[in-house]
């Protein structure tokens, strides 16, 4: 199966590869017996190469890098295959031999910038001590030019810092700082990004690029984005259930894949796809194959009315600052836009811009400080208790969390049944039917009702919450960031899912959300946020293809794989 | 990319472009696709209790302190069946006084003749009595106002808990001496007495317990969720946040019950407790002491069954904390 027409020319076949893995089995000791994590895992990284593992999480593919650096968890091991680190089985090498490859052989940057910082010691003192560790100069001088080389700005004086005074980006660099510190080799960055807004994890990433690049370190890349891996890497490794799939050139991978897999994964990227999802109106068709582009059925009716207007809305939070003093805190500032029936708007921003705030004043939980949120007509400030009850009715949210958002003591059929009981409606019988239909209607199985959320994946768990806030028949779903939480395979799913709803029962969306990949693929108009203002309205297409604000601009830029070019049929 | 991106990585451009790169895919047989995110149907759904249980069902240190605990409940119910021998004072015979081991008579006698068997047997009762309704009250009282004073929180909170604080800074048994001795306690004084004075100097933990558990639920998606459907202020904290923060109230209230226990004895050893007239194991243990040198058997049978009762709760707390803990249920 290789396709590469390149010959290795005299010289340079005795190049050796810096790590090579071959048919890796991880195993797990649980207590249901040995559990396989990873089989026949095989991957070759030569030197200063980029080499990016892709796949869902439980794929396999962090316990695969742990296993590289010899960080397996302690009923974790080996149980077969090789892992060769410069030709040097490491596989079962002793605690001693790998605690002298790690840090100045192998460098780790983990995935979640906010708890791997220990937050009682300063940042410099975490820097010193990887330093130290590894037999380096580690005066003030040392420690300043690491952090200075990971792009923090007045390194001396951010060495006396502690993490909580960092930014989440800053935190990551600090990571990055120490993870590349003591010059390693070859650099394992599990999800180093993840959990940073687009456009910091671009900056991050280019640093990244540039530092490794300079220093000529390979790096391993783990990411559950296709679109990021094909960008910042030179070969790309699908795994899947614990095996590799399918591996190759970036490009090549995307442009030609060939396990059924990756062309599932390819097919339902957000960051590549480029167009919002079209249901089709025909029954019987199938919602794995409405991602494929399908023909332009919607007929374009006159403006529909708007069912909800925000007007000059604004909030302030009081942040107390010592003694009784108080500081105020703007988070939404004078936003005012409005939303069609039977459409999807989209509020996008970074974290802290105020989107947030602005779902939970419309869901009615938190009180505006001005301005005026009308539904159908009626302010909704003005509601005693009786109209907000039928107020909920109307307006239902899902959440972010899919871990959260549902109770893990009720099992599935009354977390759902709990609308029905809360309102009144029905009998029984009559609530037992409507939860089967909701089930059926989220494409969950009606055994289902008697799990409890702890059985449920991500994705089913977000079903769940969307048959919930289904069950009241409402008029608009709020969704706060609800697919950000998920794999692209169950977030591709769970969109489908609610565009399908949306034409099938004429809902209107107002979607939270920080990735405008997932905006394209869902939504009719689009708010652009930041720092509580609104920025930029729009359709969604004008503002993709002309975005007229350099914020919304440097967003657009921000998404991973967006500047790759693909062949249509694939995208 | 951008233009930095696109120079080379490292200094040898030409060794990358020369490089060979596999383009490899796996056998599809060996790799079967399945549906995406697939729901289990294999295993039996699973309550939090339910999980507890089947973790519980396996641990040594719990079935070892639930079948103690069995057997002091069926005991401090049914005493006559464990021990045919009447306890009471009026049926001791000086002529046994300090006696050893008889038949029909497996430890011995008081110093007053009374058979230790049958009093350890028979004052399990009121040791349990103020043990589990003690528990029952400081429950009811703590959490009641920790429940409020976390989900409420603003002035609220800052009532109850700084009343909470001042009732913490009071030493449980030095609360209770110093209650006891009012004339209006000191004239009656019975196991419901001694229950009313315990809860009042015993609640204050449990409600600070309560309080931060609920305090960690209260700003759960799910009670948002619960709210914005239209579930009241109460019904969420009824139906969503109590139960959900009941576990650590739960593992509390098991080793307190312990402690109260202890307390009830204390103060009885002390004379201040149950009167003389009342069999319990703290008024035998002070009974007993007179004569610790010449026959400390009386002293010791007591004081191993208050041990073990004691002990036995406290484990089955600890078994509990480790089933329920949040951090080890699987998300």
């Amino acid at each position: 199966m290789n396709t590469s027409v390149e010959i290795l020319e005299a010289g340079y076949d005795a190049e050796r590869p810096l790590l090579e893995i071959q048919d890796l089995a991880i195993s797990f000791a649980t207590s249901n017996g040995e559990v396989q994590a990873v089989r026949n895992a095989h991957l070759t990284i030569m030197p200063g190469e980029t080499v990016a593992i892709v796949g869902e999480s439980g794929s396999g593919k962090s316990t695969t890098a742990l296993a590289a650096i010899g960080l397996l968890p302690g009923n974790g091991r080996v149980s077969a295959g090789r892992i060769l680190f410069d030709g040097e089985d490491i596989s079962n090498a002793g605690e001693k031999r790998m605690i002298e490859l790690r840090g100045n052989s192998i460098g780790m940057v983990p995935q979640d910038p906010m708890s791997n910082l220990n937050p009682v010691w300063k940042i410099g003192f975490q820097v010193r001590e990887t330093l130290k560790a590894n037999g380096l100069p580690s005066g003030p001088g040392d420690v300043a030019k690491v952090l200075s080389e990971a792009g923090l700005p007045d390194a001396a004086r951010r060495a006396k810092q502690y993490p909580h005074e960092f930014s989440g980006g800053m935190r990551q660099r600090a990571l990055i700082a120490i993870g590349l510190s003591c010059q390693p080799r070859l650099l394992i960055a599990d999800e180093p990004t993840s959990a940073l807004d687009v456009t910091v994890q671009r900056q991050i990433l280019d640093h990244l690029d540039k530092m490794t690049s300079e220093l000529g370190t390979a790096v391993l890349l783990i990411t559950h984005d296709l679109g990021l891996a094909a960008e910042r890497a030179d070969k790309v490794v699908v795994m899947y259930r614990g095996q590799v799939v399918e591996s190759g050139p970036s490009l090549e991978l995307l442009q030609n894949p060939r396990h059924p897999y990756t062309q599932r994964l390819v097919a339902s990227a957000p960051s590549l796809a480029s167009r919002r999802i079209q249901v089709a109106k025909e029954l019987g068709v199938e919602s794995d194959e409405l991602l494929a582009p399908g023909e332009d059925v919607v007929v374009e009716p006159a403006l529909p009315e708007e069912v909800l207007q925000i007007e000059n809305l604004s909030k302030v939070f009081k942040l107390r600052s010592g003694f009784g003093r108080s500081t105020d805190f703007t988070a939404v500032d004078d936003v005012s836009f409005g939303v069609r029936r039977g459409t999807t708007t989209a509020i996008v921003g970074e974290s802290g811009s105020g989107k947030s705030t602005v779902a939970q004043m419309v869901l009615n939980l938190l009180a505006p400080t001005s301005g005026k949120i009308i539904f159908d007509g009626v302010d909704t400030s003005t509601l005693n208790t009786k109209q907000i009850f039928a107020f909920r009715r109307r307006v239902q949210p899902i959440f972010q969390d899919p871990y959260g958002s549902l109770d893990p003591m009720y099992n599935i059929f009354r977390t759902i049944e709990e609308p029905l009981r809360t309102h009144r409606i029905g009998d029984k019988a009559s609530r037992e039917k409507k939860v089967r239909e909701l089930l059926d209607q989220v494409a969950l199985p009606q055994s289902a009702m008697q799990r409890y959320p702890n059985e449920l994946s991500g994705g089913q768990r977000q079903r769940v919450a969307i048959a919930r806030a289904l069950a009241l028949d409402p008029e608009v779903i709020i969704c706060d960031e609800a697919v950000s939480a998920l794999d692209v395979l169950v977030q591709a799913q769970v969109l489908n899912l609610l565009a399908e709803l949306q034409s099938r029962l004429g809902l209107t969306y107002l979607f939270i959300t920080h990735d405008l990949a997932v905006v394209r693929q869902i939504a009719d108009h689009v708010c652009v946020m930041e720092k509580g203002k609104l920025v930029e309205t729009g359709s969604t297409d004008d503002v993709f293809d002309s975005p007229q604000r350099d914020y919304t601009k440097a967003l657009l830029n921000a998404i991973p794989g967006a500047r790759l070019m693909l062949p249509p049929e694939v995208a | 990319m951008t233009p930095e991106n696109n120079t080379p990585r490292h200094g040898a451009p030409a060794v990358r472009a020369r490089r060979q790169m596999e383009h490899f895919v796996a056998d599809v047989a060996e790799t079967p696709l399945q549906a995406t995110d697939k729901v289990r149907e294999d295993n039996a759904p699973l309550s939090l209790w339910g999980e507890a249980w089947r973790n519980l069902r396996r641990q040594p240190l719990f079935l070892i302190a639930a079948f103690l605990i069995l057997v002091v409940m069926a005991v401090s119910l049914f005493p006559g069946l464990f021990s045919p021998v009447d306890p009471s004072s009026e049926a001791c015979q000086l002529a046994n006084s300090d006696g050893g081991p008889a038949a029909g008579h497996p430890l011995g006698y008081t110093q007053q003749g009374c058979d230790v068997y049958a009093r350890v047997i028979f004052g399990t009762r009121s040791s349990v009595t103020v043990g589990l309704f003690t528990t029952l009250a400081v429950l009811l009282v703590g959490g009641i106002i920790g429940a409020l004073a976390g989900y409420y929180g603003g002035w609220v909170d800052a009532i109850l808990a700084r009343i909470n604080d001042i009732f913490f800074a009071l030493p449980l048994i030095l609360g209770a001496i110093v209650v006891m001795q009012l004339p209006m306690f000191r004239a009656n004084r019975t196991a419901w007495t001694l229950v009313v004075i315990l809860a009042t100097f015993g609640w204050p933990q449990l409600a600070r317990i309560t309080r931060g558990a609920v305090l960690e639920v209260r700003n759960a998606d799910f009670v948002m969720a619960a709210r914005s459907l239209g579930v009241s202020r109460v019904g969420a904290l009824l139906r969503h946040v109590l139960p959900n923060a009941l576990a650590p109230i739960v593992v509390v209230a098991t080793i307190s019950l312990g402690t109260f226990i202890v307390a009830e004895s204390t103060l009885s050893f002390l004379g201040i407790g149950l009167p003389p007239s009342v069999m319990s194991w703290g008024n035998d243990i002070q009974a007993a002491q007179s004569s610790l040198r010449s026959n400390p058997m009386p002293l010791l049978y007591p004081a191993i069954a208050l041990s073990i009762t004691v002990l036995s709760f406290i484990m089955l707390g600890d078994a509990l904390r480790d089933a329920l803990d949040p951090k080890a249920r699987k998300r």
